[in-house]
């Protein structure tokens, strides 16, 4: 194994990527979004007139605050309404939307990366190098993974600003992140990158171009929604221990679906798919 | 001679499909050789398995006295390869390219950095050299991608279509660089094409071939022979001619002659070496000879003759 030459394939794929502007704006928008617009906005209603009538008035809410296990609970301890109202919507229900960020930039640089290749017709040129196949997969992969889990991590740091600047006037003090958010942010974000990835590359050799392998593969953030339903319903709540069985079960499907891969990653079956 | 590339019983299928019937041929060290056929001869499909990229069903290939089944790696790392589309990375500048493909062919960062400044320089690229290859004319992209097979001193360069696409004025620069680059560093080329006058101007040698078998394979003045029994040399003369006189007369070399009137006379030779003989019989019979033409028989001729008149290898 060559590290030079999967150092060079995944510092062209990063250099292929930030000049594709369609994925460098969806990379930037999202946790833009959802991360700081979304949150900033509720900060500052919350901190309106009423906020704190609508909170002990609203009997779903009440219902949800009364269901939380007492983990959670204790978190909240010694806060008011508003308090844990805020707490509860973007330290909690928040949590799982976060997970869009990983799973969106790797879908969409490995599905530039891979798919990206045959669309451009250059895959030819480079299974023709002395790179082995092993190399370009993992030199791929990479190229995916660094950025992904780095967007990530800037963005996690971006919503801690966010929250603790934008909730000063709420809470008074640095109350973010909560406890569940490192397991879900050093763990479990790392492993929904890699299984964006190895679902991309997976149904990248099998589609002929970028928004072909992008689109399938985005189908993933289904998985997102589910967590963010199941928290909202009641019926998982996320915690550092759900944070790292989540992500063992994530890891071990990304696991699965890389040795999938790299049984479909070899030059004979690029050139004849290539061919066809 | 040294033979770079060794190739004996090859066989390969495609699924059902055979894409290349036992073929058979080898190119020594320095020559330029050609695969002529039309779409879906297998040429490219030769290549693939040249470098690796597919094993074999059946048949035994060398190149550079590897086997690509087993060392197709080490192969690419000692071949260039021009594929038919240039194969750019059209976001990345032409240094860009040519640094990712040097370093994946395993050169050091210094040699990358001599060898592209070296290759840029000669393949008229250096002034761009800063821009996106997407901003390139078709003829920049095909002579970076020139410049990128032949990045590593490659020991053999394999050229697909190598001016496929380019306008004329272009195709004429790239095939003069062809010319010019393999004789100052002596690379030995294997060329695919159906393109024959650039078959014609670049091949030493040539294999023909027409859906994965070999029609002929040979030198040009090999396969002139294959199609035509010998050289036409047609004569003309200031006055009228007995050519019964000549007829009678021996010629050593002479196959064939045919009388077109009484001052035209063709006479088919061995080969070249054969026509003073035939001059010089004229002459002594007192013939005044006023035009020697040997007629060329383009490849273009010989090529349609082959393709259409079955297996003559």
């Amino acid at each position: 194994m060559n590290w030079r030459k999967i150092g060079i394939i995944a510092w062209k794929d990063i250099l292929e990527v930030r000049q594709n502007k369609s994925v460098v704006l969806s990379i930037v928008l999202v946790p833009l979004i959802i991360l700081v617009i979304m949150p900033l906005v509720m900060l500052l209603v919350s901190g309106s007139a009423g906020t704190a009538e609508a909170f002990t008035g609203d009997p779903d809410l009440q219902m949800m605050f009364e269901n939380i296990p007492p983990s959670i609970a204790s978190a909240f301890a010694n806060m008011n309404d508003i308090q844990m109202g805020m707490a509860m919507i973007l330290g909690y229900l928040f949590a799982p939307m976060f997970l869009i960020m990983p799973l969106m930039s790797s879908t969409s640089i490995s599905a530039e990366s891979f798919a990206g290749e045959r669309e451009r017709k250059t895959l030819e040129a480079l299974l023709y190098t002395a790179a082995t196949d092993a190399e370009l997969f993992i030199g791929k992969s990479l190229a995916a993974f660094i950025p992904s889990v780095l967007i990530a991590w800037v963005s996690f740091i971006l919503y801690v600003l966010v929250l603790n600047i934008g909730g000063w006037s709420i809470f008074g003090s640095i109350w973010f992140p909560l406890p569940l958010w490192y397991p879900l942010v050093f763990w479990v974000t790392p492993a929904f990158s890699a299984l964006g990835i190895s679902a991309t590359v997976l149904i990248s050799t099998r589609v002929q171009t970028f928004m072909g392998a992008y689109q399938t593969s985005g189908s993933l953030v289904i998985l997102v929604l589910g967590l963010v339903m199941g928290q909202a319903v009641g019926l998982i709540y996320l915690s550092v221990w759900i944070g790292i069985v989540l992500g063992l079960v994530i890891w071990l499907a990304a696991g699965i679906l890389f040795f999938l891969g790299i049984q479909q990653f070899n030059r004979k079956k690029l050139l004849y798919q290539n061919a066809s | 001679m040294e033979k770079v590339v060794q190739v004996s019983g090859l066989t390969h299928f495609y699924g059902e499909n055979r894409a290349i019937n036992d073929l058979n041929f080898e190119v020594n060290r320095g020559e330029v050789f050609g695969l002529l056929g039309p779409n879906g001869a297998g040429k490219t499909t030769t290549v693939r398995l040249l470098n690796g990229m597919f094993e074999p069903n059946q048949g035994e290939i060398r190149v550079l006295g590897l086997d690509p089944a087993t060392q197709g790696a080490v192969i690419r790392e000692k071949a260039g390869v021009l594929t038919e589309t240039p194969a750019l990375y059209e976001r990345l500048t032409a240094r860009q390219n040519l640094r990712f493909f040097g370093v994946l062919a395993g050169l050091s960062d210094a040699e990358v950095q001599q060898r592209t400044e070296e290759l840029l320089g000669l393949f008229g690229l250096a002034k761009r050299a800063d821009d996106r290859t997407g901003a390139y004319s078709k003829g920049m992209k095909q002579r970076l991608a020139l410049a990128r097979a032949w990045l590593t001193n490659p020991k053999i360069l394999f050229l697909d279509e190598p001016t496929s696409g380019l306008d004329p004025e272009a195709a004429v620069q790239v095939r003069e660089l062809i010319s010019d680059v393999r004789q100052k560093e002596g690379t030995t080329v294997l060329i695919c094409t159906h393109n024959l006058d650039e078959a014609q101007r670049l091949c030493d040698r040539l294999l023909v071939m027409r859906q994965g078998t070999s029609v002929a394979q040979g030198s040009l003045q090999d396969l002139r022979r294959l199609v035509s029994a010998g050289l036409w040399v047609d004569f003309s003369f200031l006055e009228p001619v007995d050519f019964a006189l000549f007829n009678g007369a021996a010629v050593p070399g002479l196959i064939e002659t045919k009388i077109n009137s009484d001052t035209e006379f063709s006479a088919a030779v061995r080969d070249e070496k054969d026509i003073p003989e035939v001059i010089e019989t004229f002459v002594k019979l007192g013939a005044r000879i006023i035009r020697v033409q040997p007629r060329e028989i383009s490849l273009e001729n010989i090529y349609l003759q082959l393709q259409n008149g079955g297996g003559l290898s």
